[in-house]
């Protein structure tokens, strides 16, 4: 960037070069300030803000209806009390360590099917994409009549392999599976990031695997895979971040009431609750840091593990 | 004539699952499609039955009367317009000074936006509502379109990648030539980045059109619904009358896949680059 700079004051030299370049380098820099404006009110606006506030809420009982008081770490030890505050920790946990795993899982399988030269390939990856651009709303709509215990498609099948169907969603127990299934329904998106992800690995390999006589297993496990590992730590990443926060199909699913037995209260639910149900700002505020620290600490383990066993091209 | 075999069998065998779960992945929708379709009479067959004996458009029209769609429709896309403006009006701009204009603050403000990107939607929530609460503007659509004017991380952090790609001469030639950085700008270096304009525009017209939790904060009044608020309260009210839950599903749905076939391959551009960069 610098050199760029130069080329376009150097074309323009003249004895007394100095003193224009500088002038130069401040019109530029008064130019980088203005078309970056609004970004720069935007981070102090909706991020900078708003941040300080919402720490300094979350030790005062602050609601929308009074600025409440300082209370240090109380609601911090509230919560470690709240009974449903555990709850919604452990559905959403529940939920991220099954759900990501799954959805990778299912996702790099059906990628690799969807990468075999074969005609139609375009007309698979729309049949698996479509899914995916169903909106949150209409997806709980469908699901809760497809997954409905008596009338369903989803136990009919069942019923066909001689299984006789759960009562899904109005079961505590089968309540976070049901959601689980739901979420796999939509791993369309997933599916075109790995797709781009294993049509980048470089055909070479496979020709010198080939060469090598290598069978299909084997190029799978020891360059394919290895090879899409950057692609899945970074899906990996995201889908930990985005379950924790899951809060539209639960939502939806239940009209806000995590029911059956709470078992689908998740976090943000509850933190939406505690925000805008009971007004109980400095409550949520405080649960608002929590889940952000737990987000962090996960997002650091699994950076830490990357050593292990993530591979990118052209180091070893 | 060896290798060959192997390769037909593997292919059969690819199109077989293929076929197999894309039909399971796509049940669903055209379960949806079904239902909304089907007679009162026969959405409750044991077995189920896929095909209608007769075809009942009408309940298309019958949602209108308990779901006022045309009114939803008009709040979603004013705010989706508004939003979508918002942010093809910030984010290049920004993006621009971020990759184009050589100066001292481009790349600690751009070590700040991916901070920003990073930061939970929840721990901001409460504040900014706060502030929107005390500008008297809950219960309007400005705070779900105003803050797109100031630009969004992700938006910026894709648009940078494509000025960075365009070739240096290009503003070095306009600067020689003597014309101000916003023509630089507007007339040289925004038409280059068309592509990644599309990708912009079409990923925040289905994040406007598909937000639930925003709309849920700030609209209270019901004639400021959007299609998804209304969606919601309408399951609430007549959660068993699923043929007409379909239709109306159908109708919120149909727009983004009909955009999709449209400008598949912003979309696809948009993915995965989300995912790989």
């Amino acid at each position: 960037m610098a050199a760029n700079e130069q080329a376009g004051t150097a074309l323009r030299t003249d004895p007394n070069a100095k003193p224009r370049s500088s002038t130069y380098k401040k019109k530029l820099t008064l130019y980088g300030i203005l078309f970056a404006l609004p970004w720069i009110l935007g981070i102090l606006l909706f991020s900078a803000y708003p941040l300080l506030m919402s720490i300094y809420y979350s030790f005062t009982t602050y609601s929308i209806l009074d600025h409440g008081e300082w209370v240090g770490f109380g609601n911090y030890k509230e919560l470690m009390g709240d009974r449903t505050f555990r709850i919604s920790i452990y559905n959403t946990l529940y939920y991220t360590f099954i759900s990501v795993p799954l959805n990778i899982a299912v996702g790099v399988g059906l990628a690799l099917l969807l990468n075999t030269k074969i005609r139609g390939q375009g007309v698979y990856r729309t049949l698996f994409f479509i899914p995916s651009l169903v909106p949150a709303v209409a997806t709980t709509i469908i699901w809760l009549w497809l997954l409905n215990p008596q009338f369903g498609l989803v136990n009919y099948w069942l019923e066909q392999i001689g299984i006789s169907g759960p009562p899904w969603l109005g079961d505590e127990r089968w309540s976070k599976p049901s959601l689980i299934l739901m979420s796999l329904w939509g791993v369309g998106q997933a599916i075109i990031i790995y797709l781009a992800g294993l049509q980048d690995i470089p055909q070479d390999y496979y020709d010198a695997a080939d060469v090598d006589g290598a069978n299909t297993l084997r190029k799978l496990r020891h360059i394919t895979l290895p090879l899409m590992t950057p692609v899945i730590f970074f899906n990996l990443i995201m889908g930990v971040i985005g379950t924790m926060q899951n809060f539209v199909l639960p939502y939806t699913l239940t009209n806000g009431t995590g029911s059956p037995a709470d078992s689908l209260m998740f976090y943000v639910m509850y933190l939406y609750q505690n925000a805008f149900l009971y007004l109980k700002m400095g409550y949520a505020s405080a649960m608002a840091w929590i889940l952000f620290l737990i987000v962090l600490v996960l997002t650091i383990v699994i950076f830490v593990t990357q050593k292990r066993w993530v591979h990118y091209q052209g180091k070893e | 004539m060896r290798r060959r075999k192997p390769l037909v069998a593997k292919h059969v065998a690819a199109h077989f699952f293929l076929l197999v779960f894309g039909l399971f992945f796509l049940s669903p929708f055209l379960w949806m499609l079904s239902t909304s379709l089907k007679p009162n009479e026969e959405l409750f067959l044991w077995p189920p039955k896929w095909i209608p004996s007769n075809l009942m458009w009408s309940h298309y029209p019958d949602a209108f009367s308990y779901f006022p769609f045309l009114s939803y429709l008009g709040n979603t896309l004013t705010i989706t317009a508004l939003a979508t403006l918002g942010v093809l009006f910030s984010c290049p701009l920004v993006a621009y000074s971020l990759a184009r204009i050589p100066w001292k603050g481009s790349k600690p403000l751009f070590g700040l936006t991916l901070i920003v990107m990073m930061l939970p939607y929840q721990v901001t929530m409460i504040p900014i509502f706060i502030v929107f609460k005390n500008l008297g503007w809950v219960g309007t659509n400005v705070p779900l379109w105003l803050p797109a004017f100031f630009g969004a991380p992700f938006y910026i952090f894709l648009l940078r990648q494509f000025f960075m790609g365009l070739p240096k001469e290009l503003e070095d030639a306009g600067r020689i030539d003597g014309a101000s950085e916003l023509r630089i700008y507007a007339q040289i270096m925004l038409p280059l980045c068309k592509p990644g304009l599309l990708t912009v525009g079409l990923f925040q017209v289905m994040g406007s059109w598909t937000d639930y939790q925003g709309p849920l904060i700030y609209l209270s009044d019901e004639a400021q619904y959007t299609l998804m608020l209304g969606l919601s309260s309408f399951k609430t009210q007549h959660g068993a009358e699923w043929q007409l839950m379909m239709a109306t599903s159908v109708m919120i749905t149909l727009p983004i896949i009909v955009l999709y076939f449209v400008v598949q391959k912003a979309f696809i551009r948009g993915i995965t680059f989300s995912g790989l960069k």
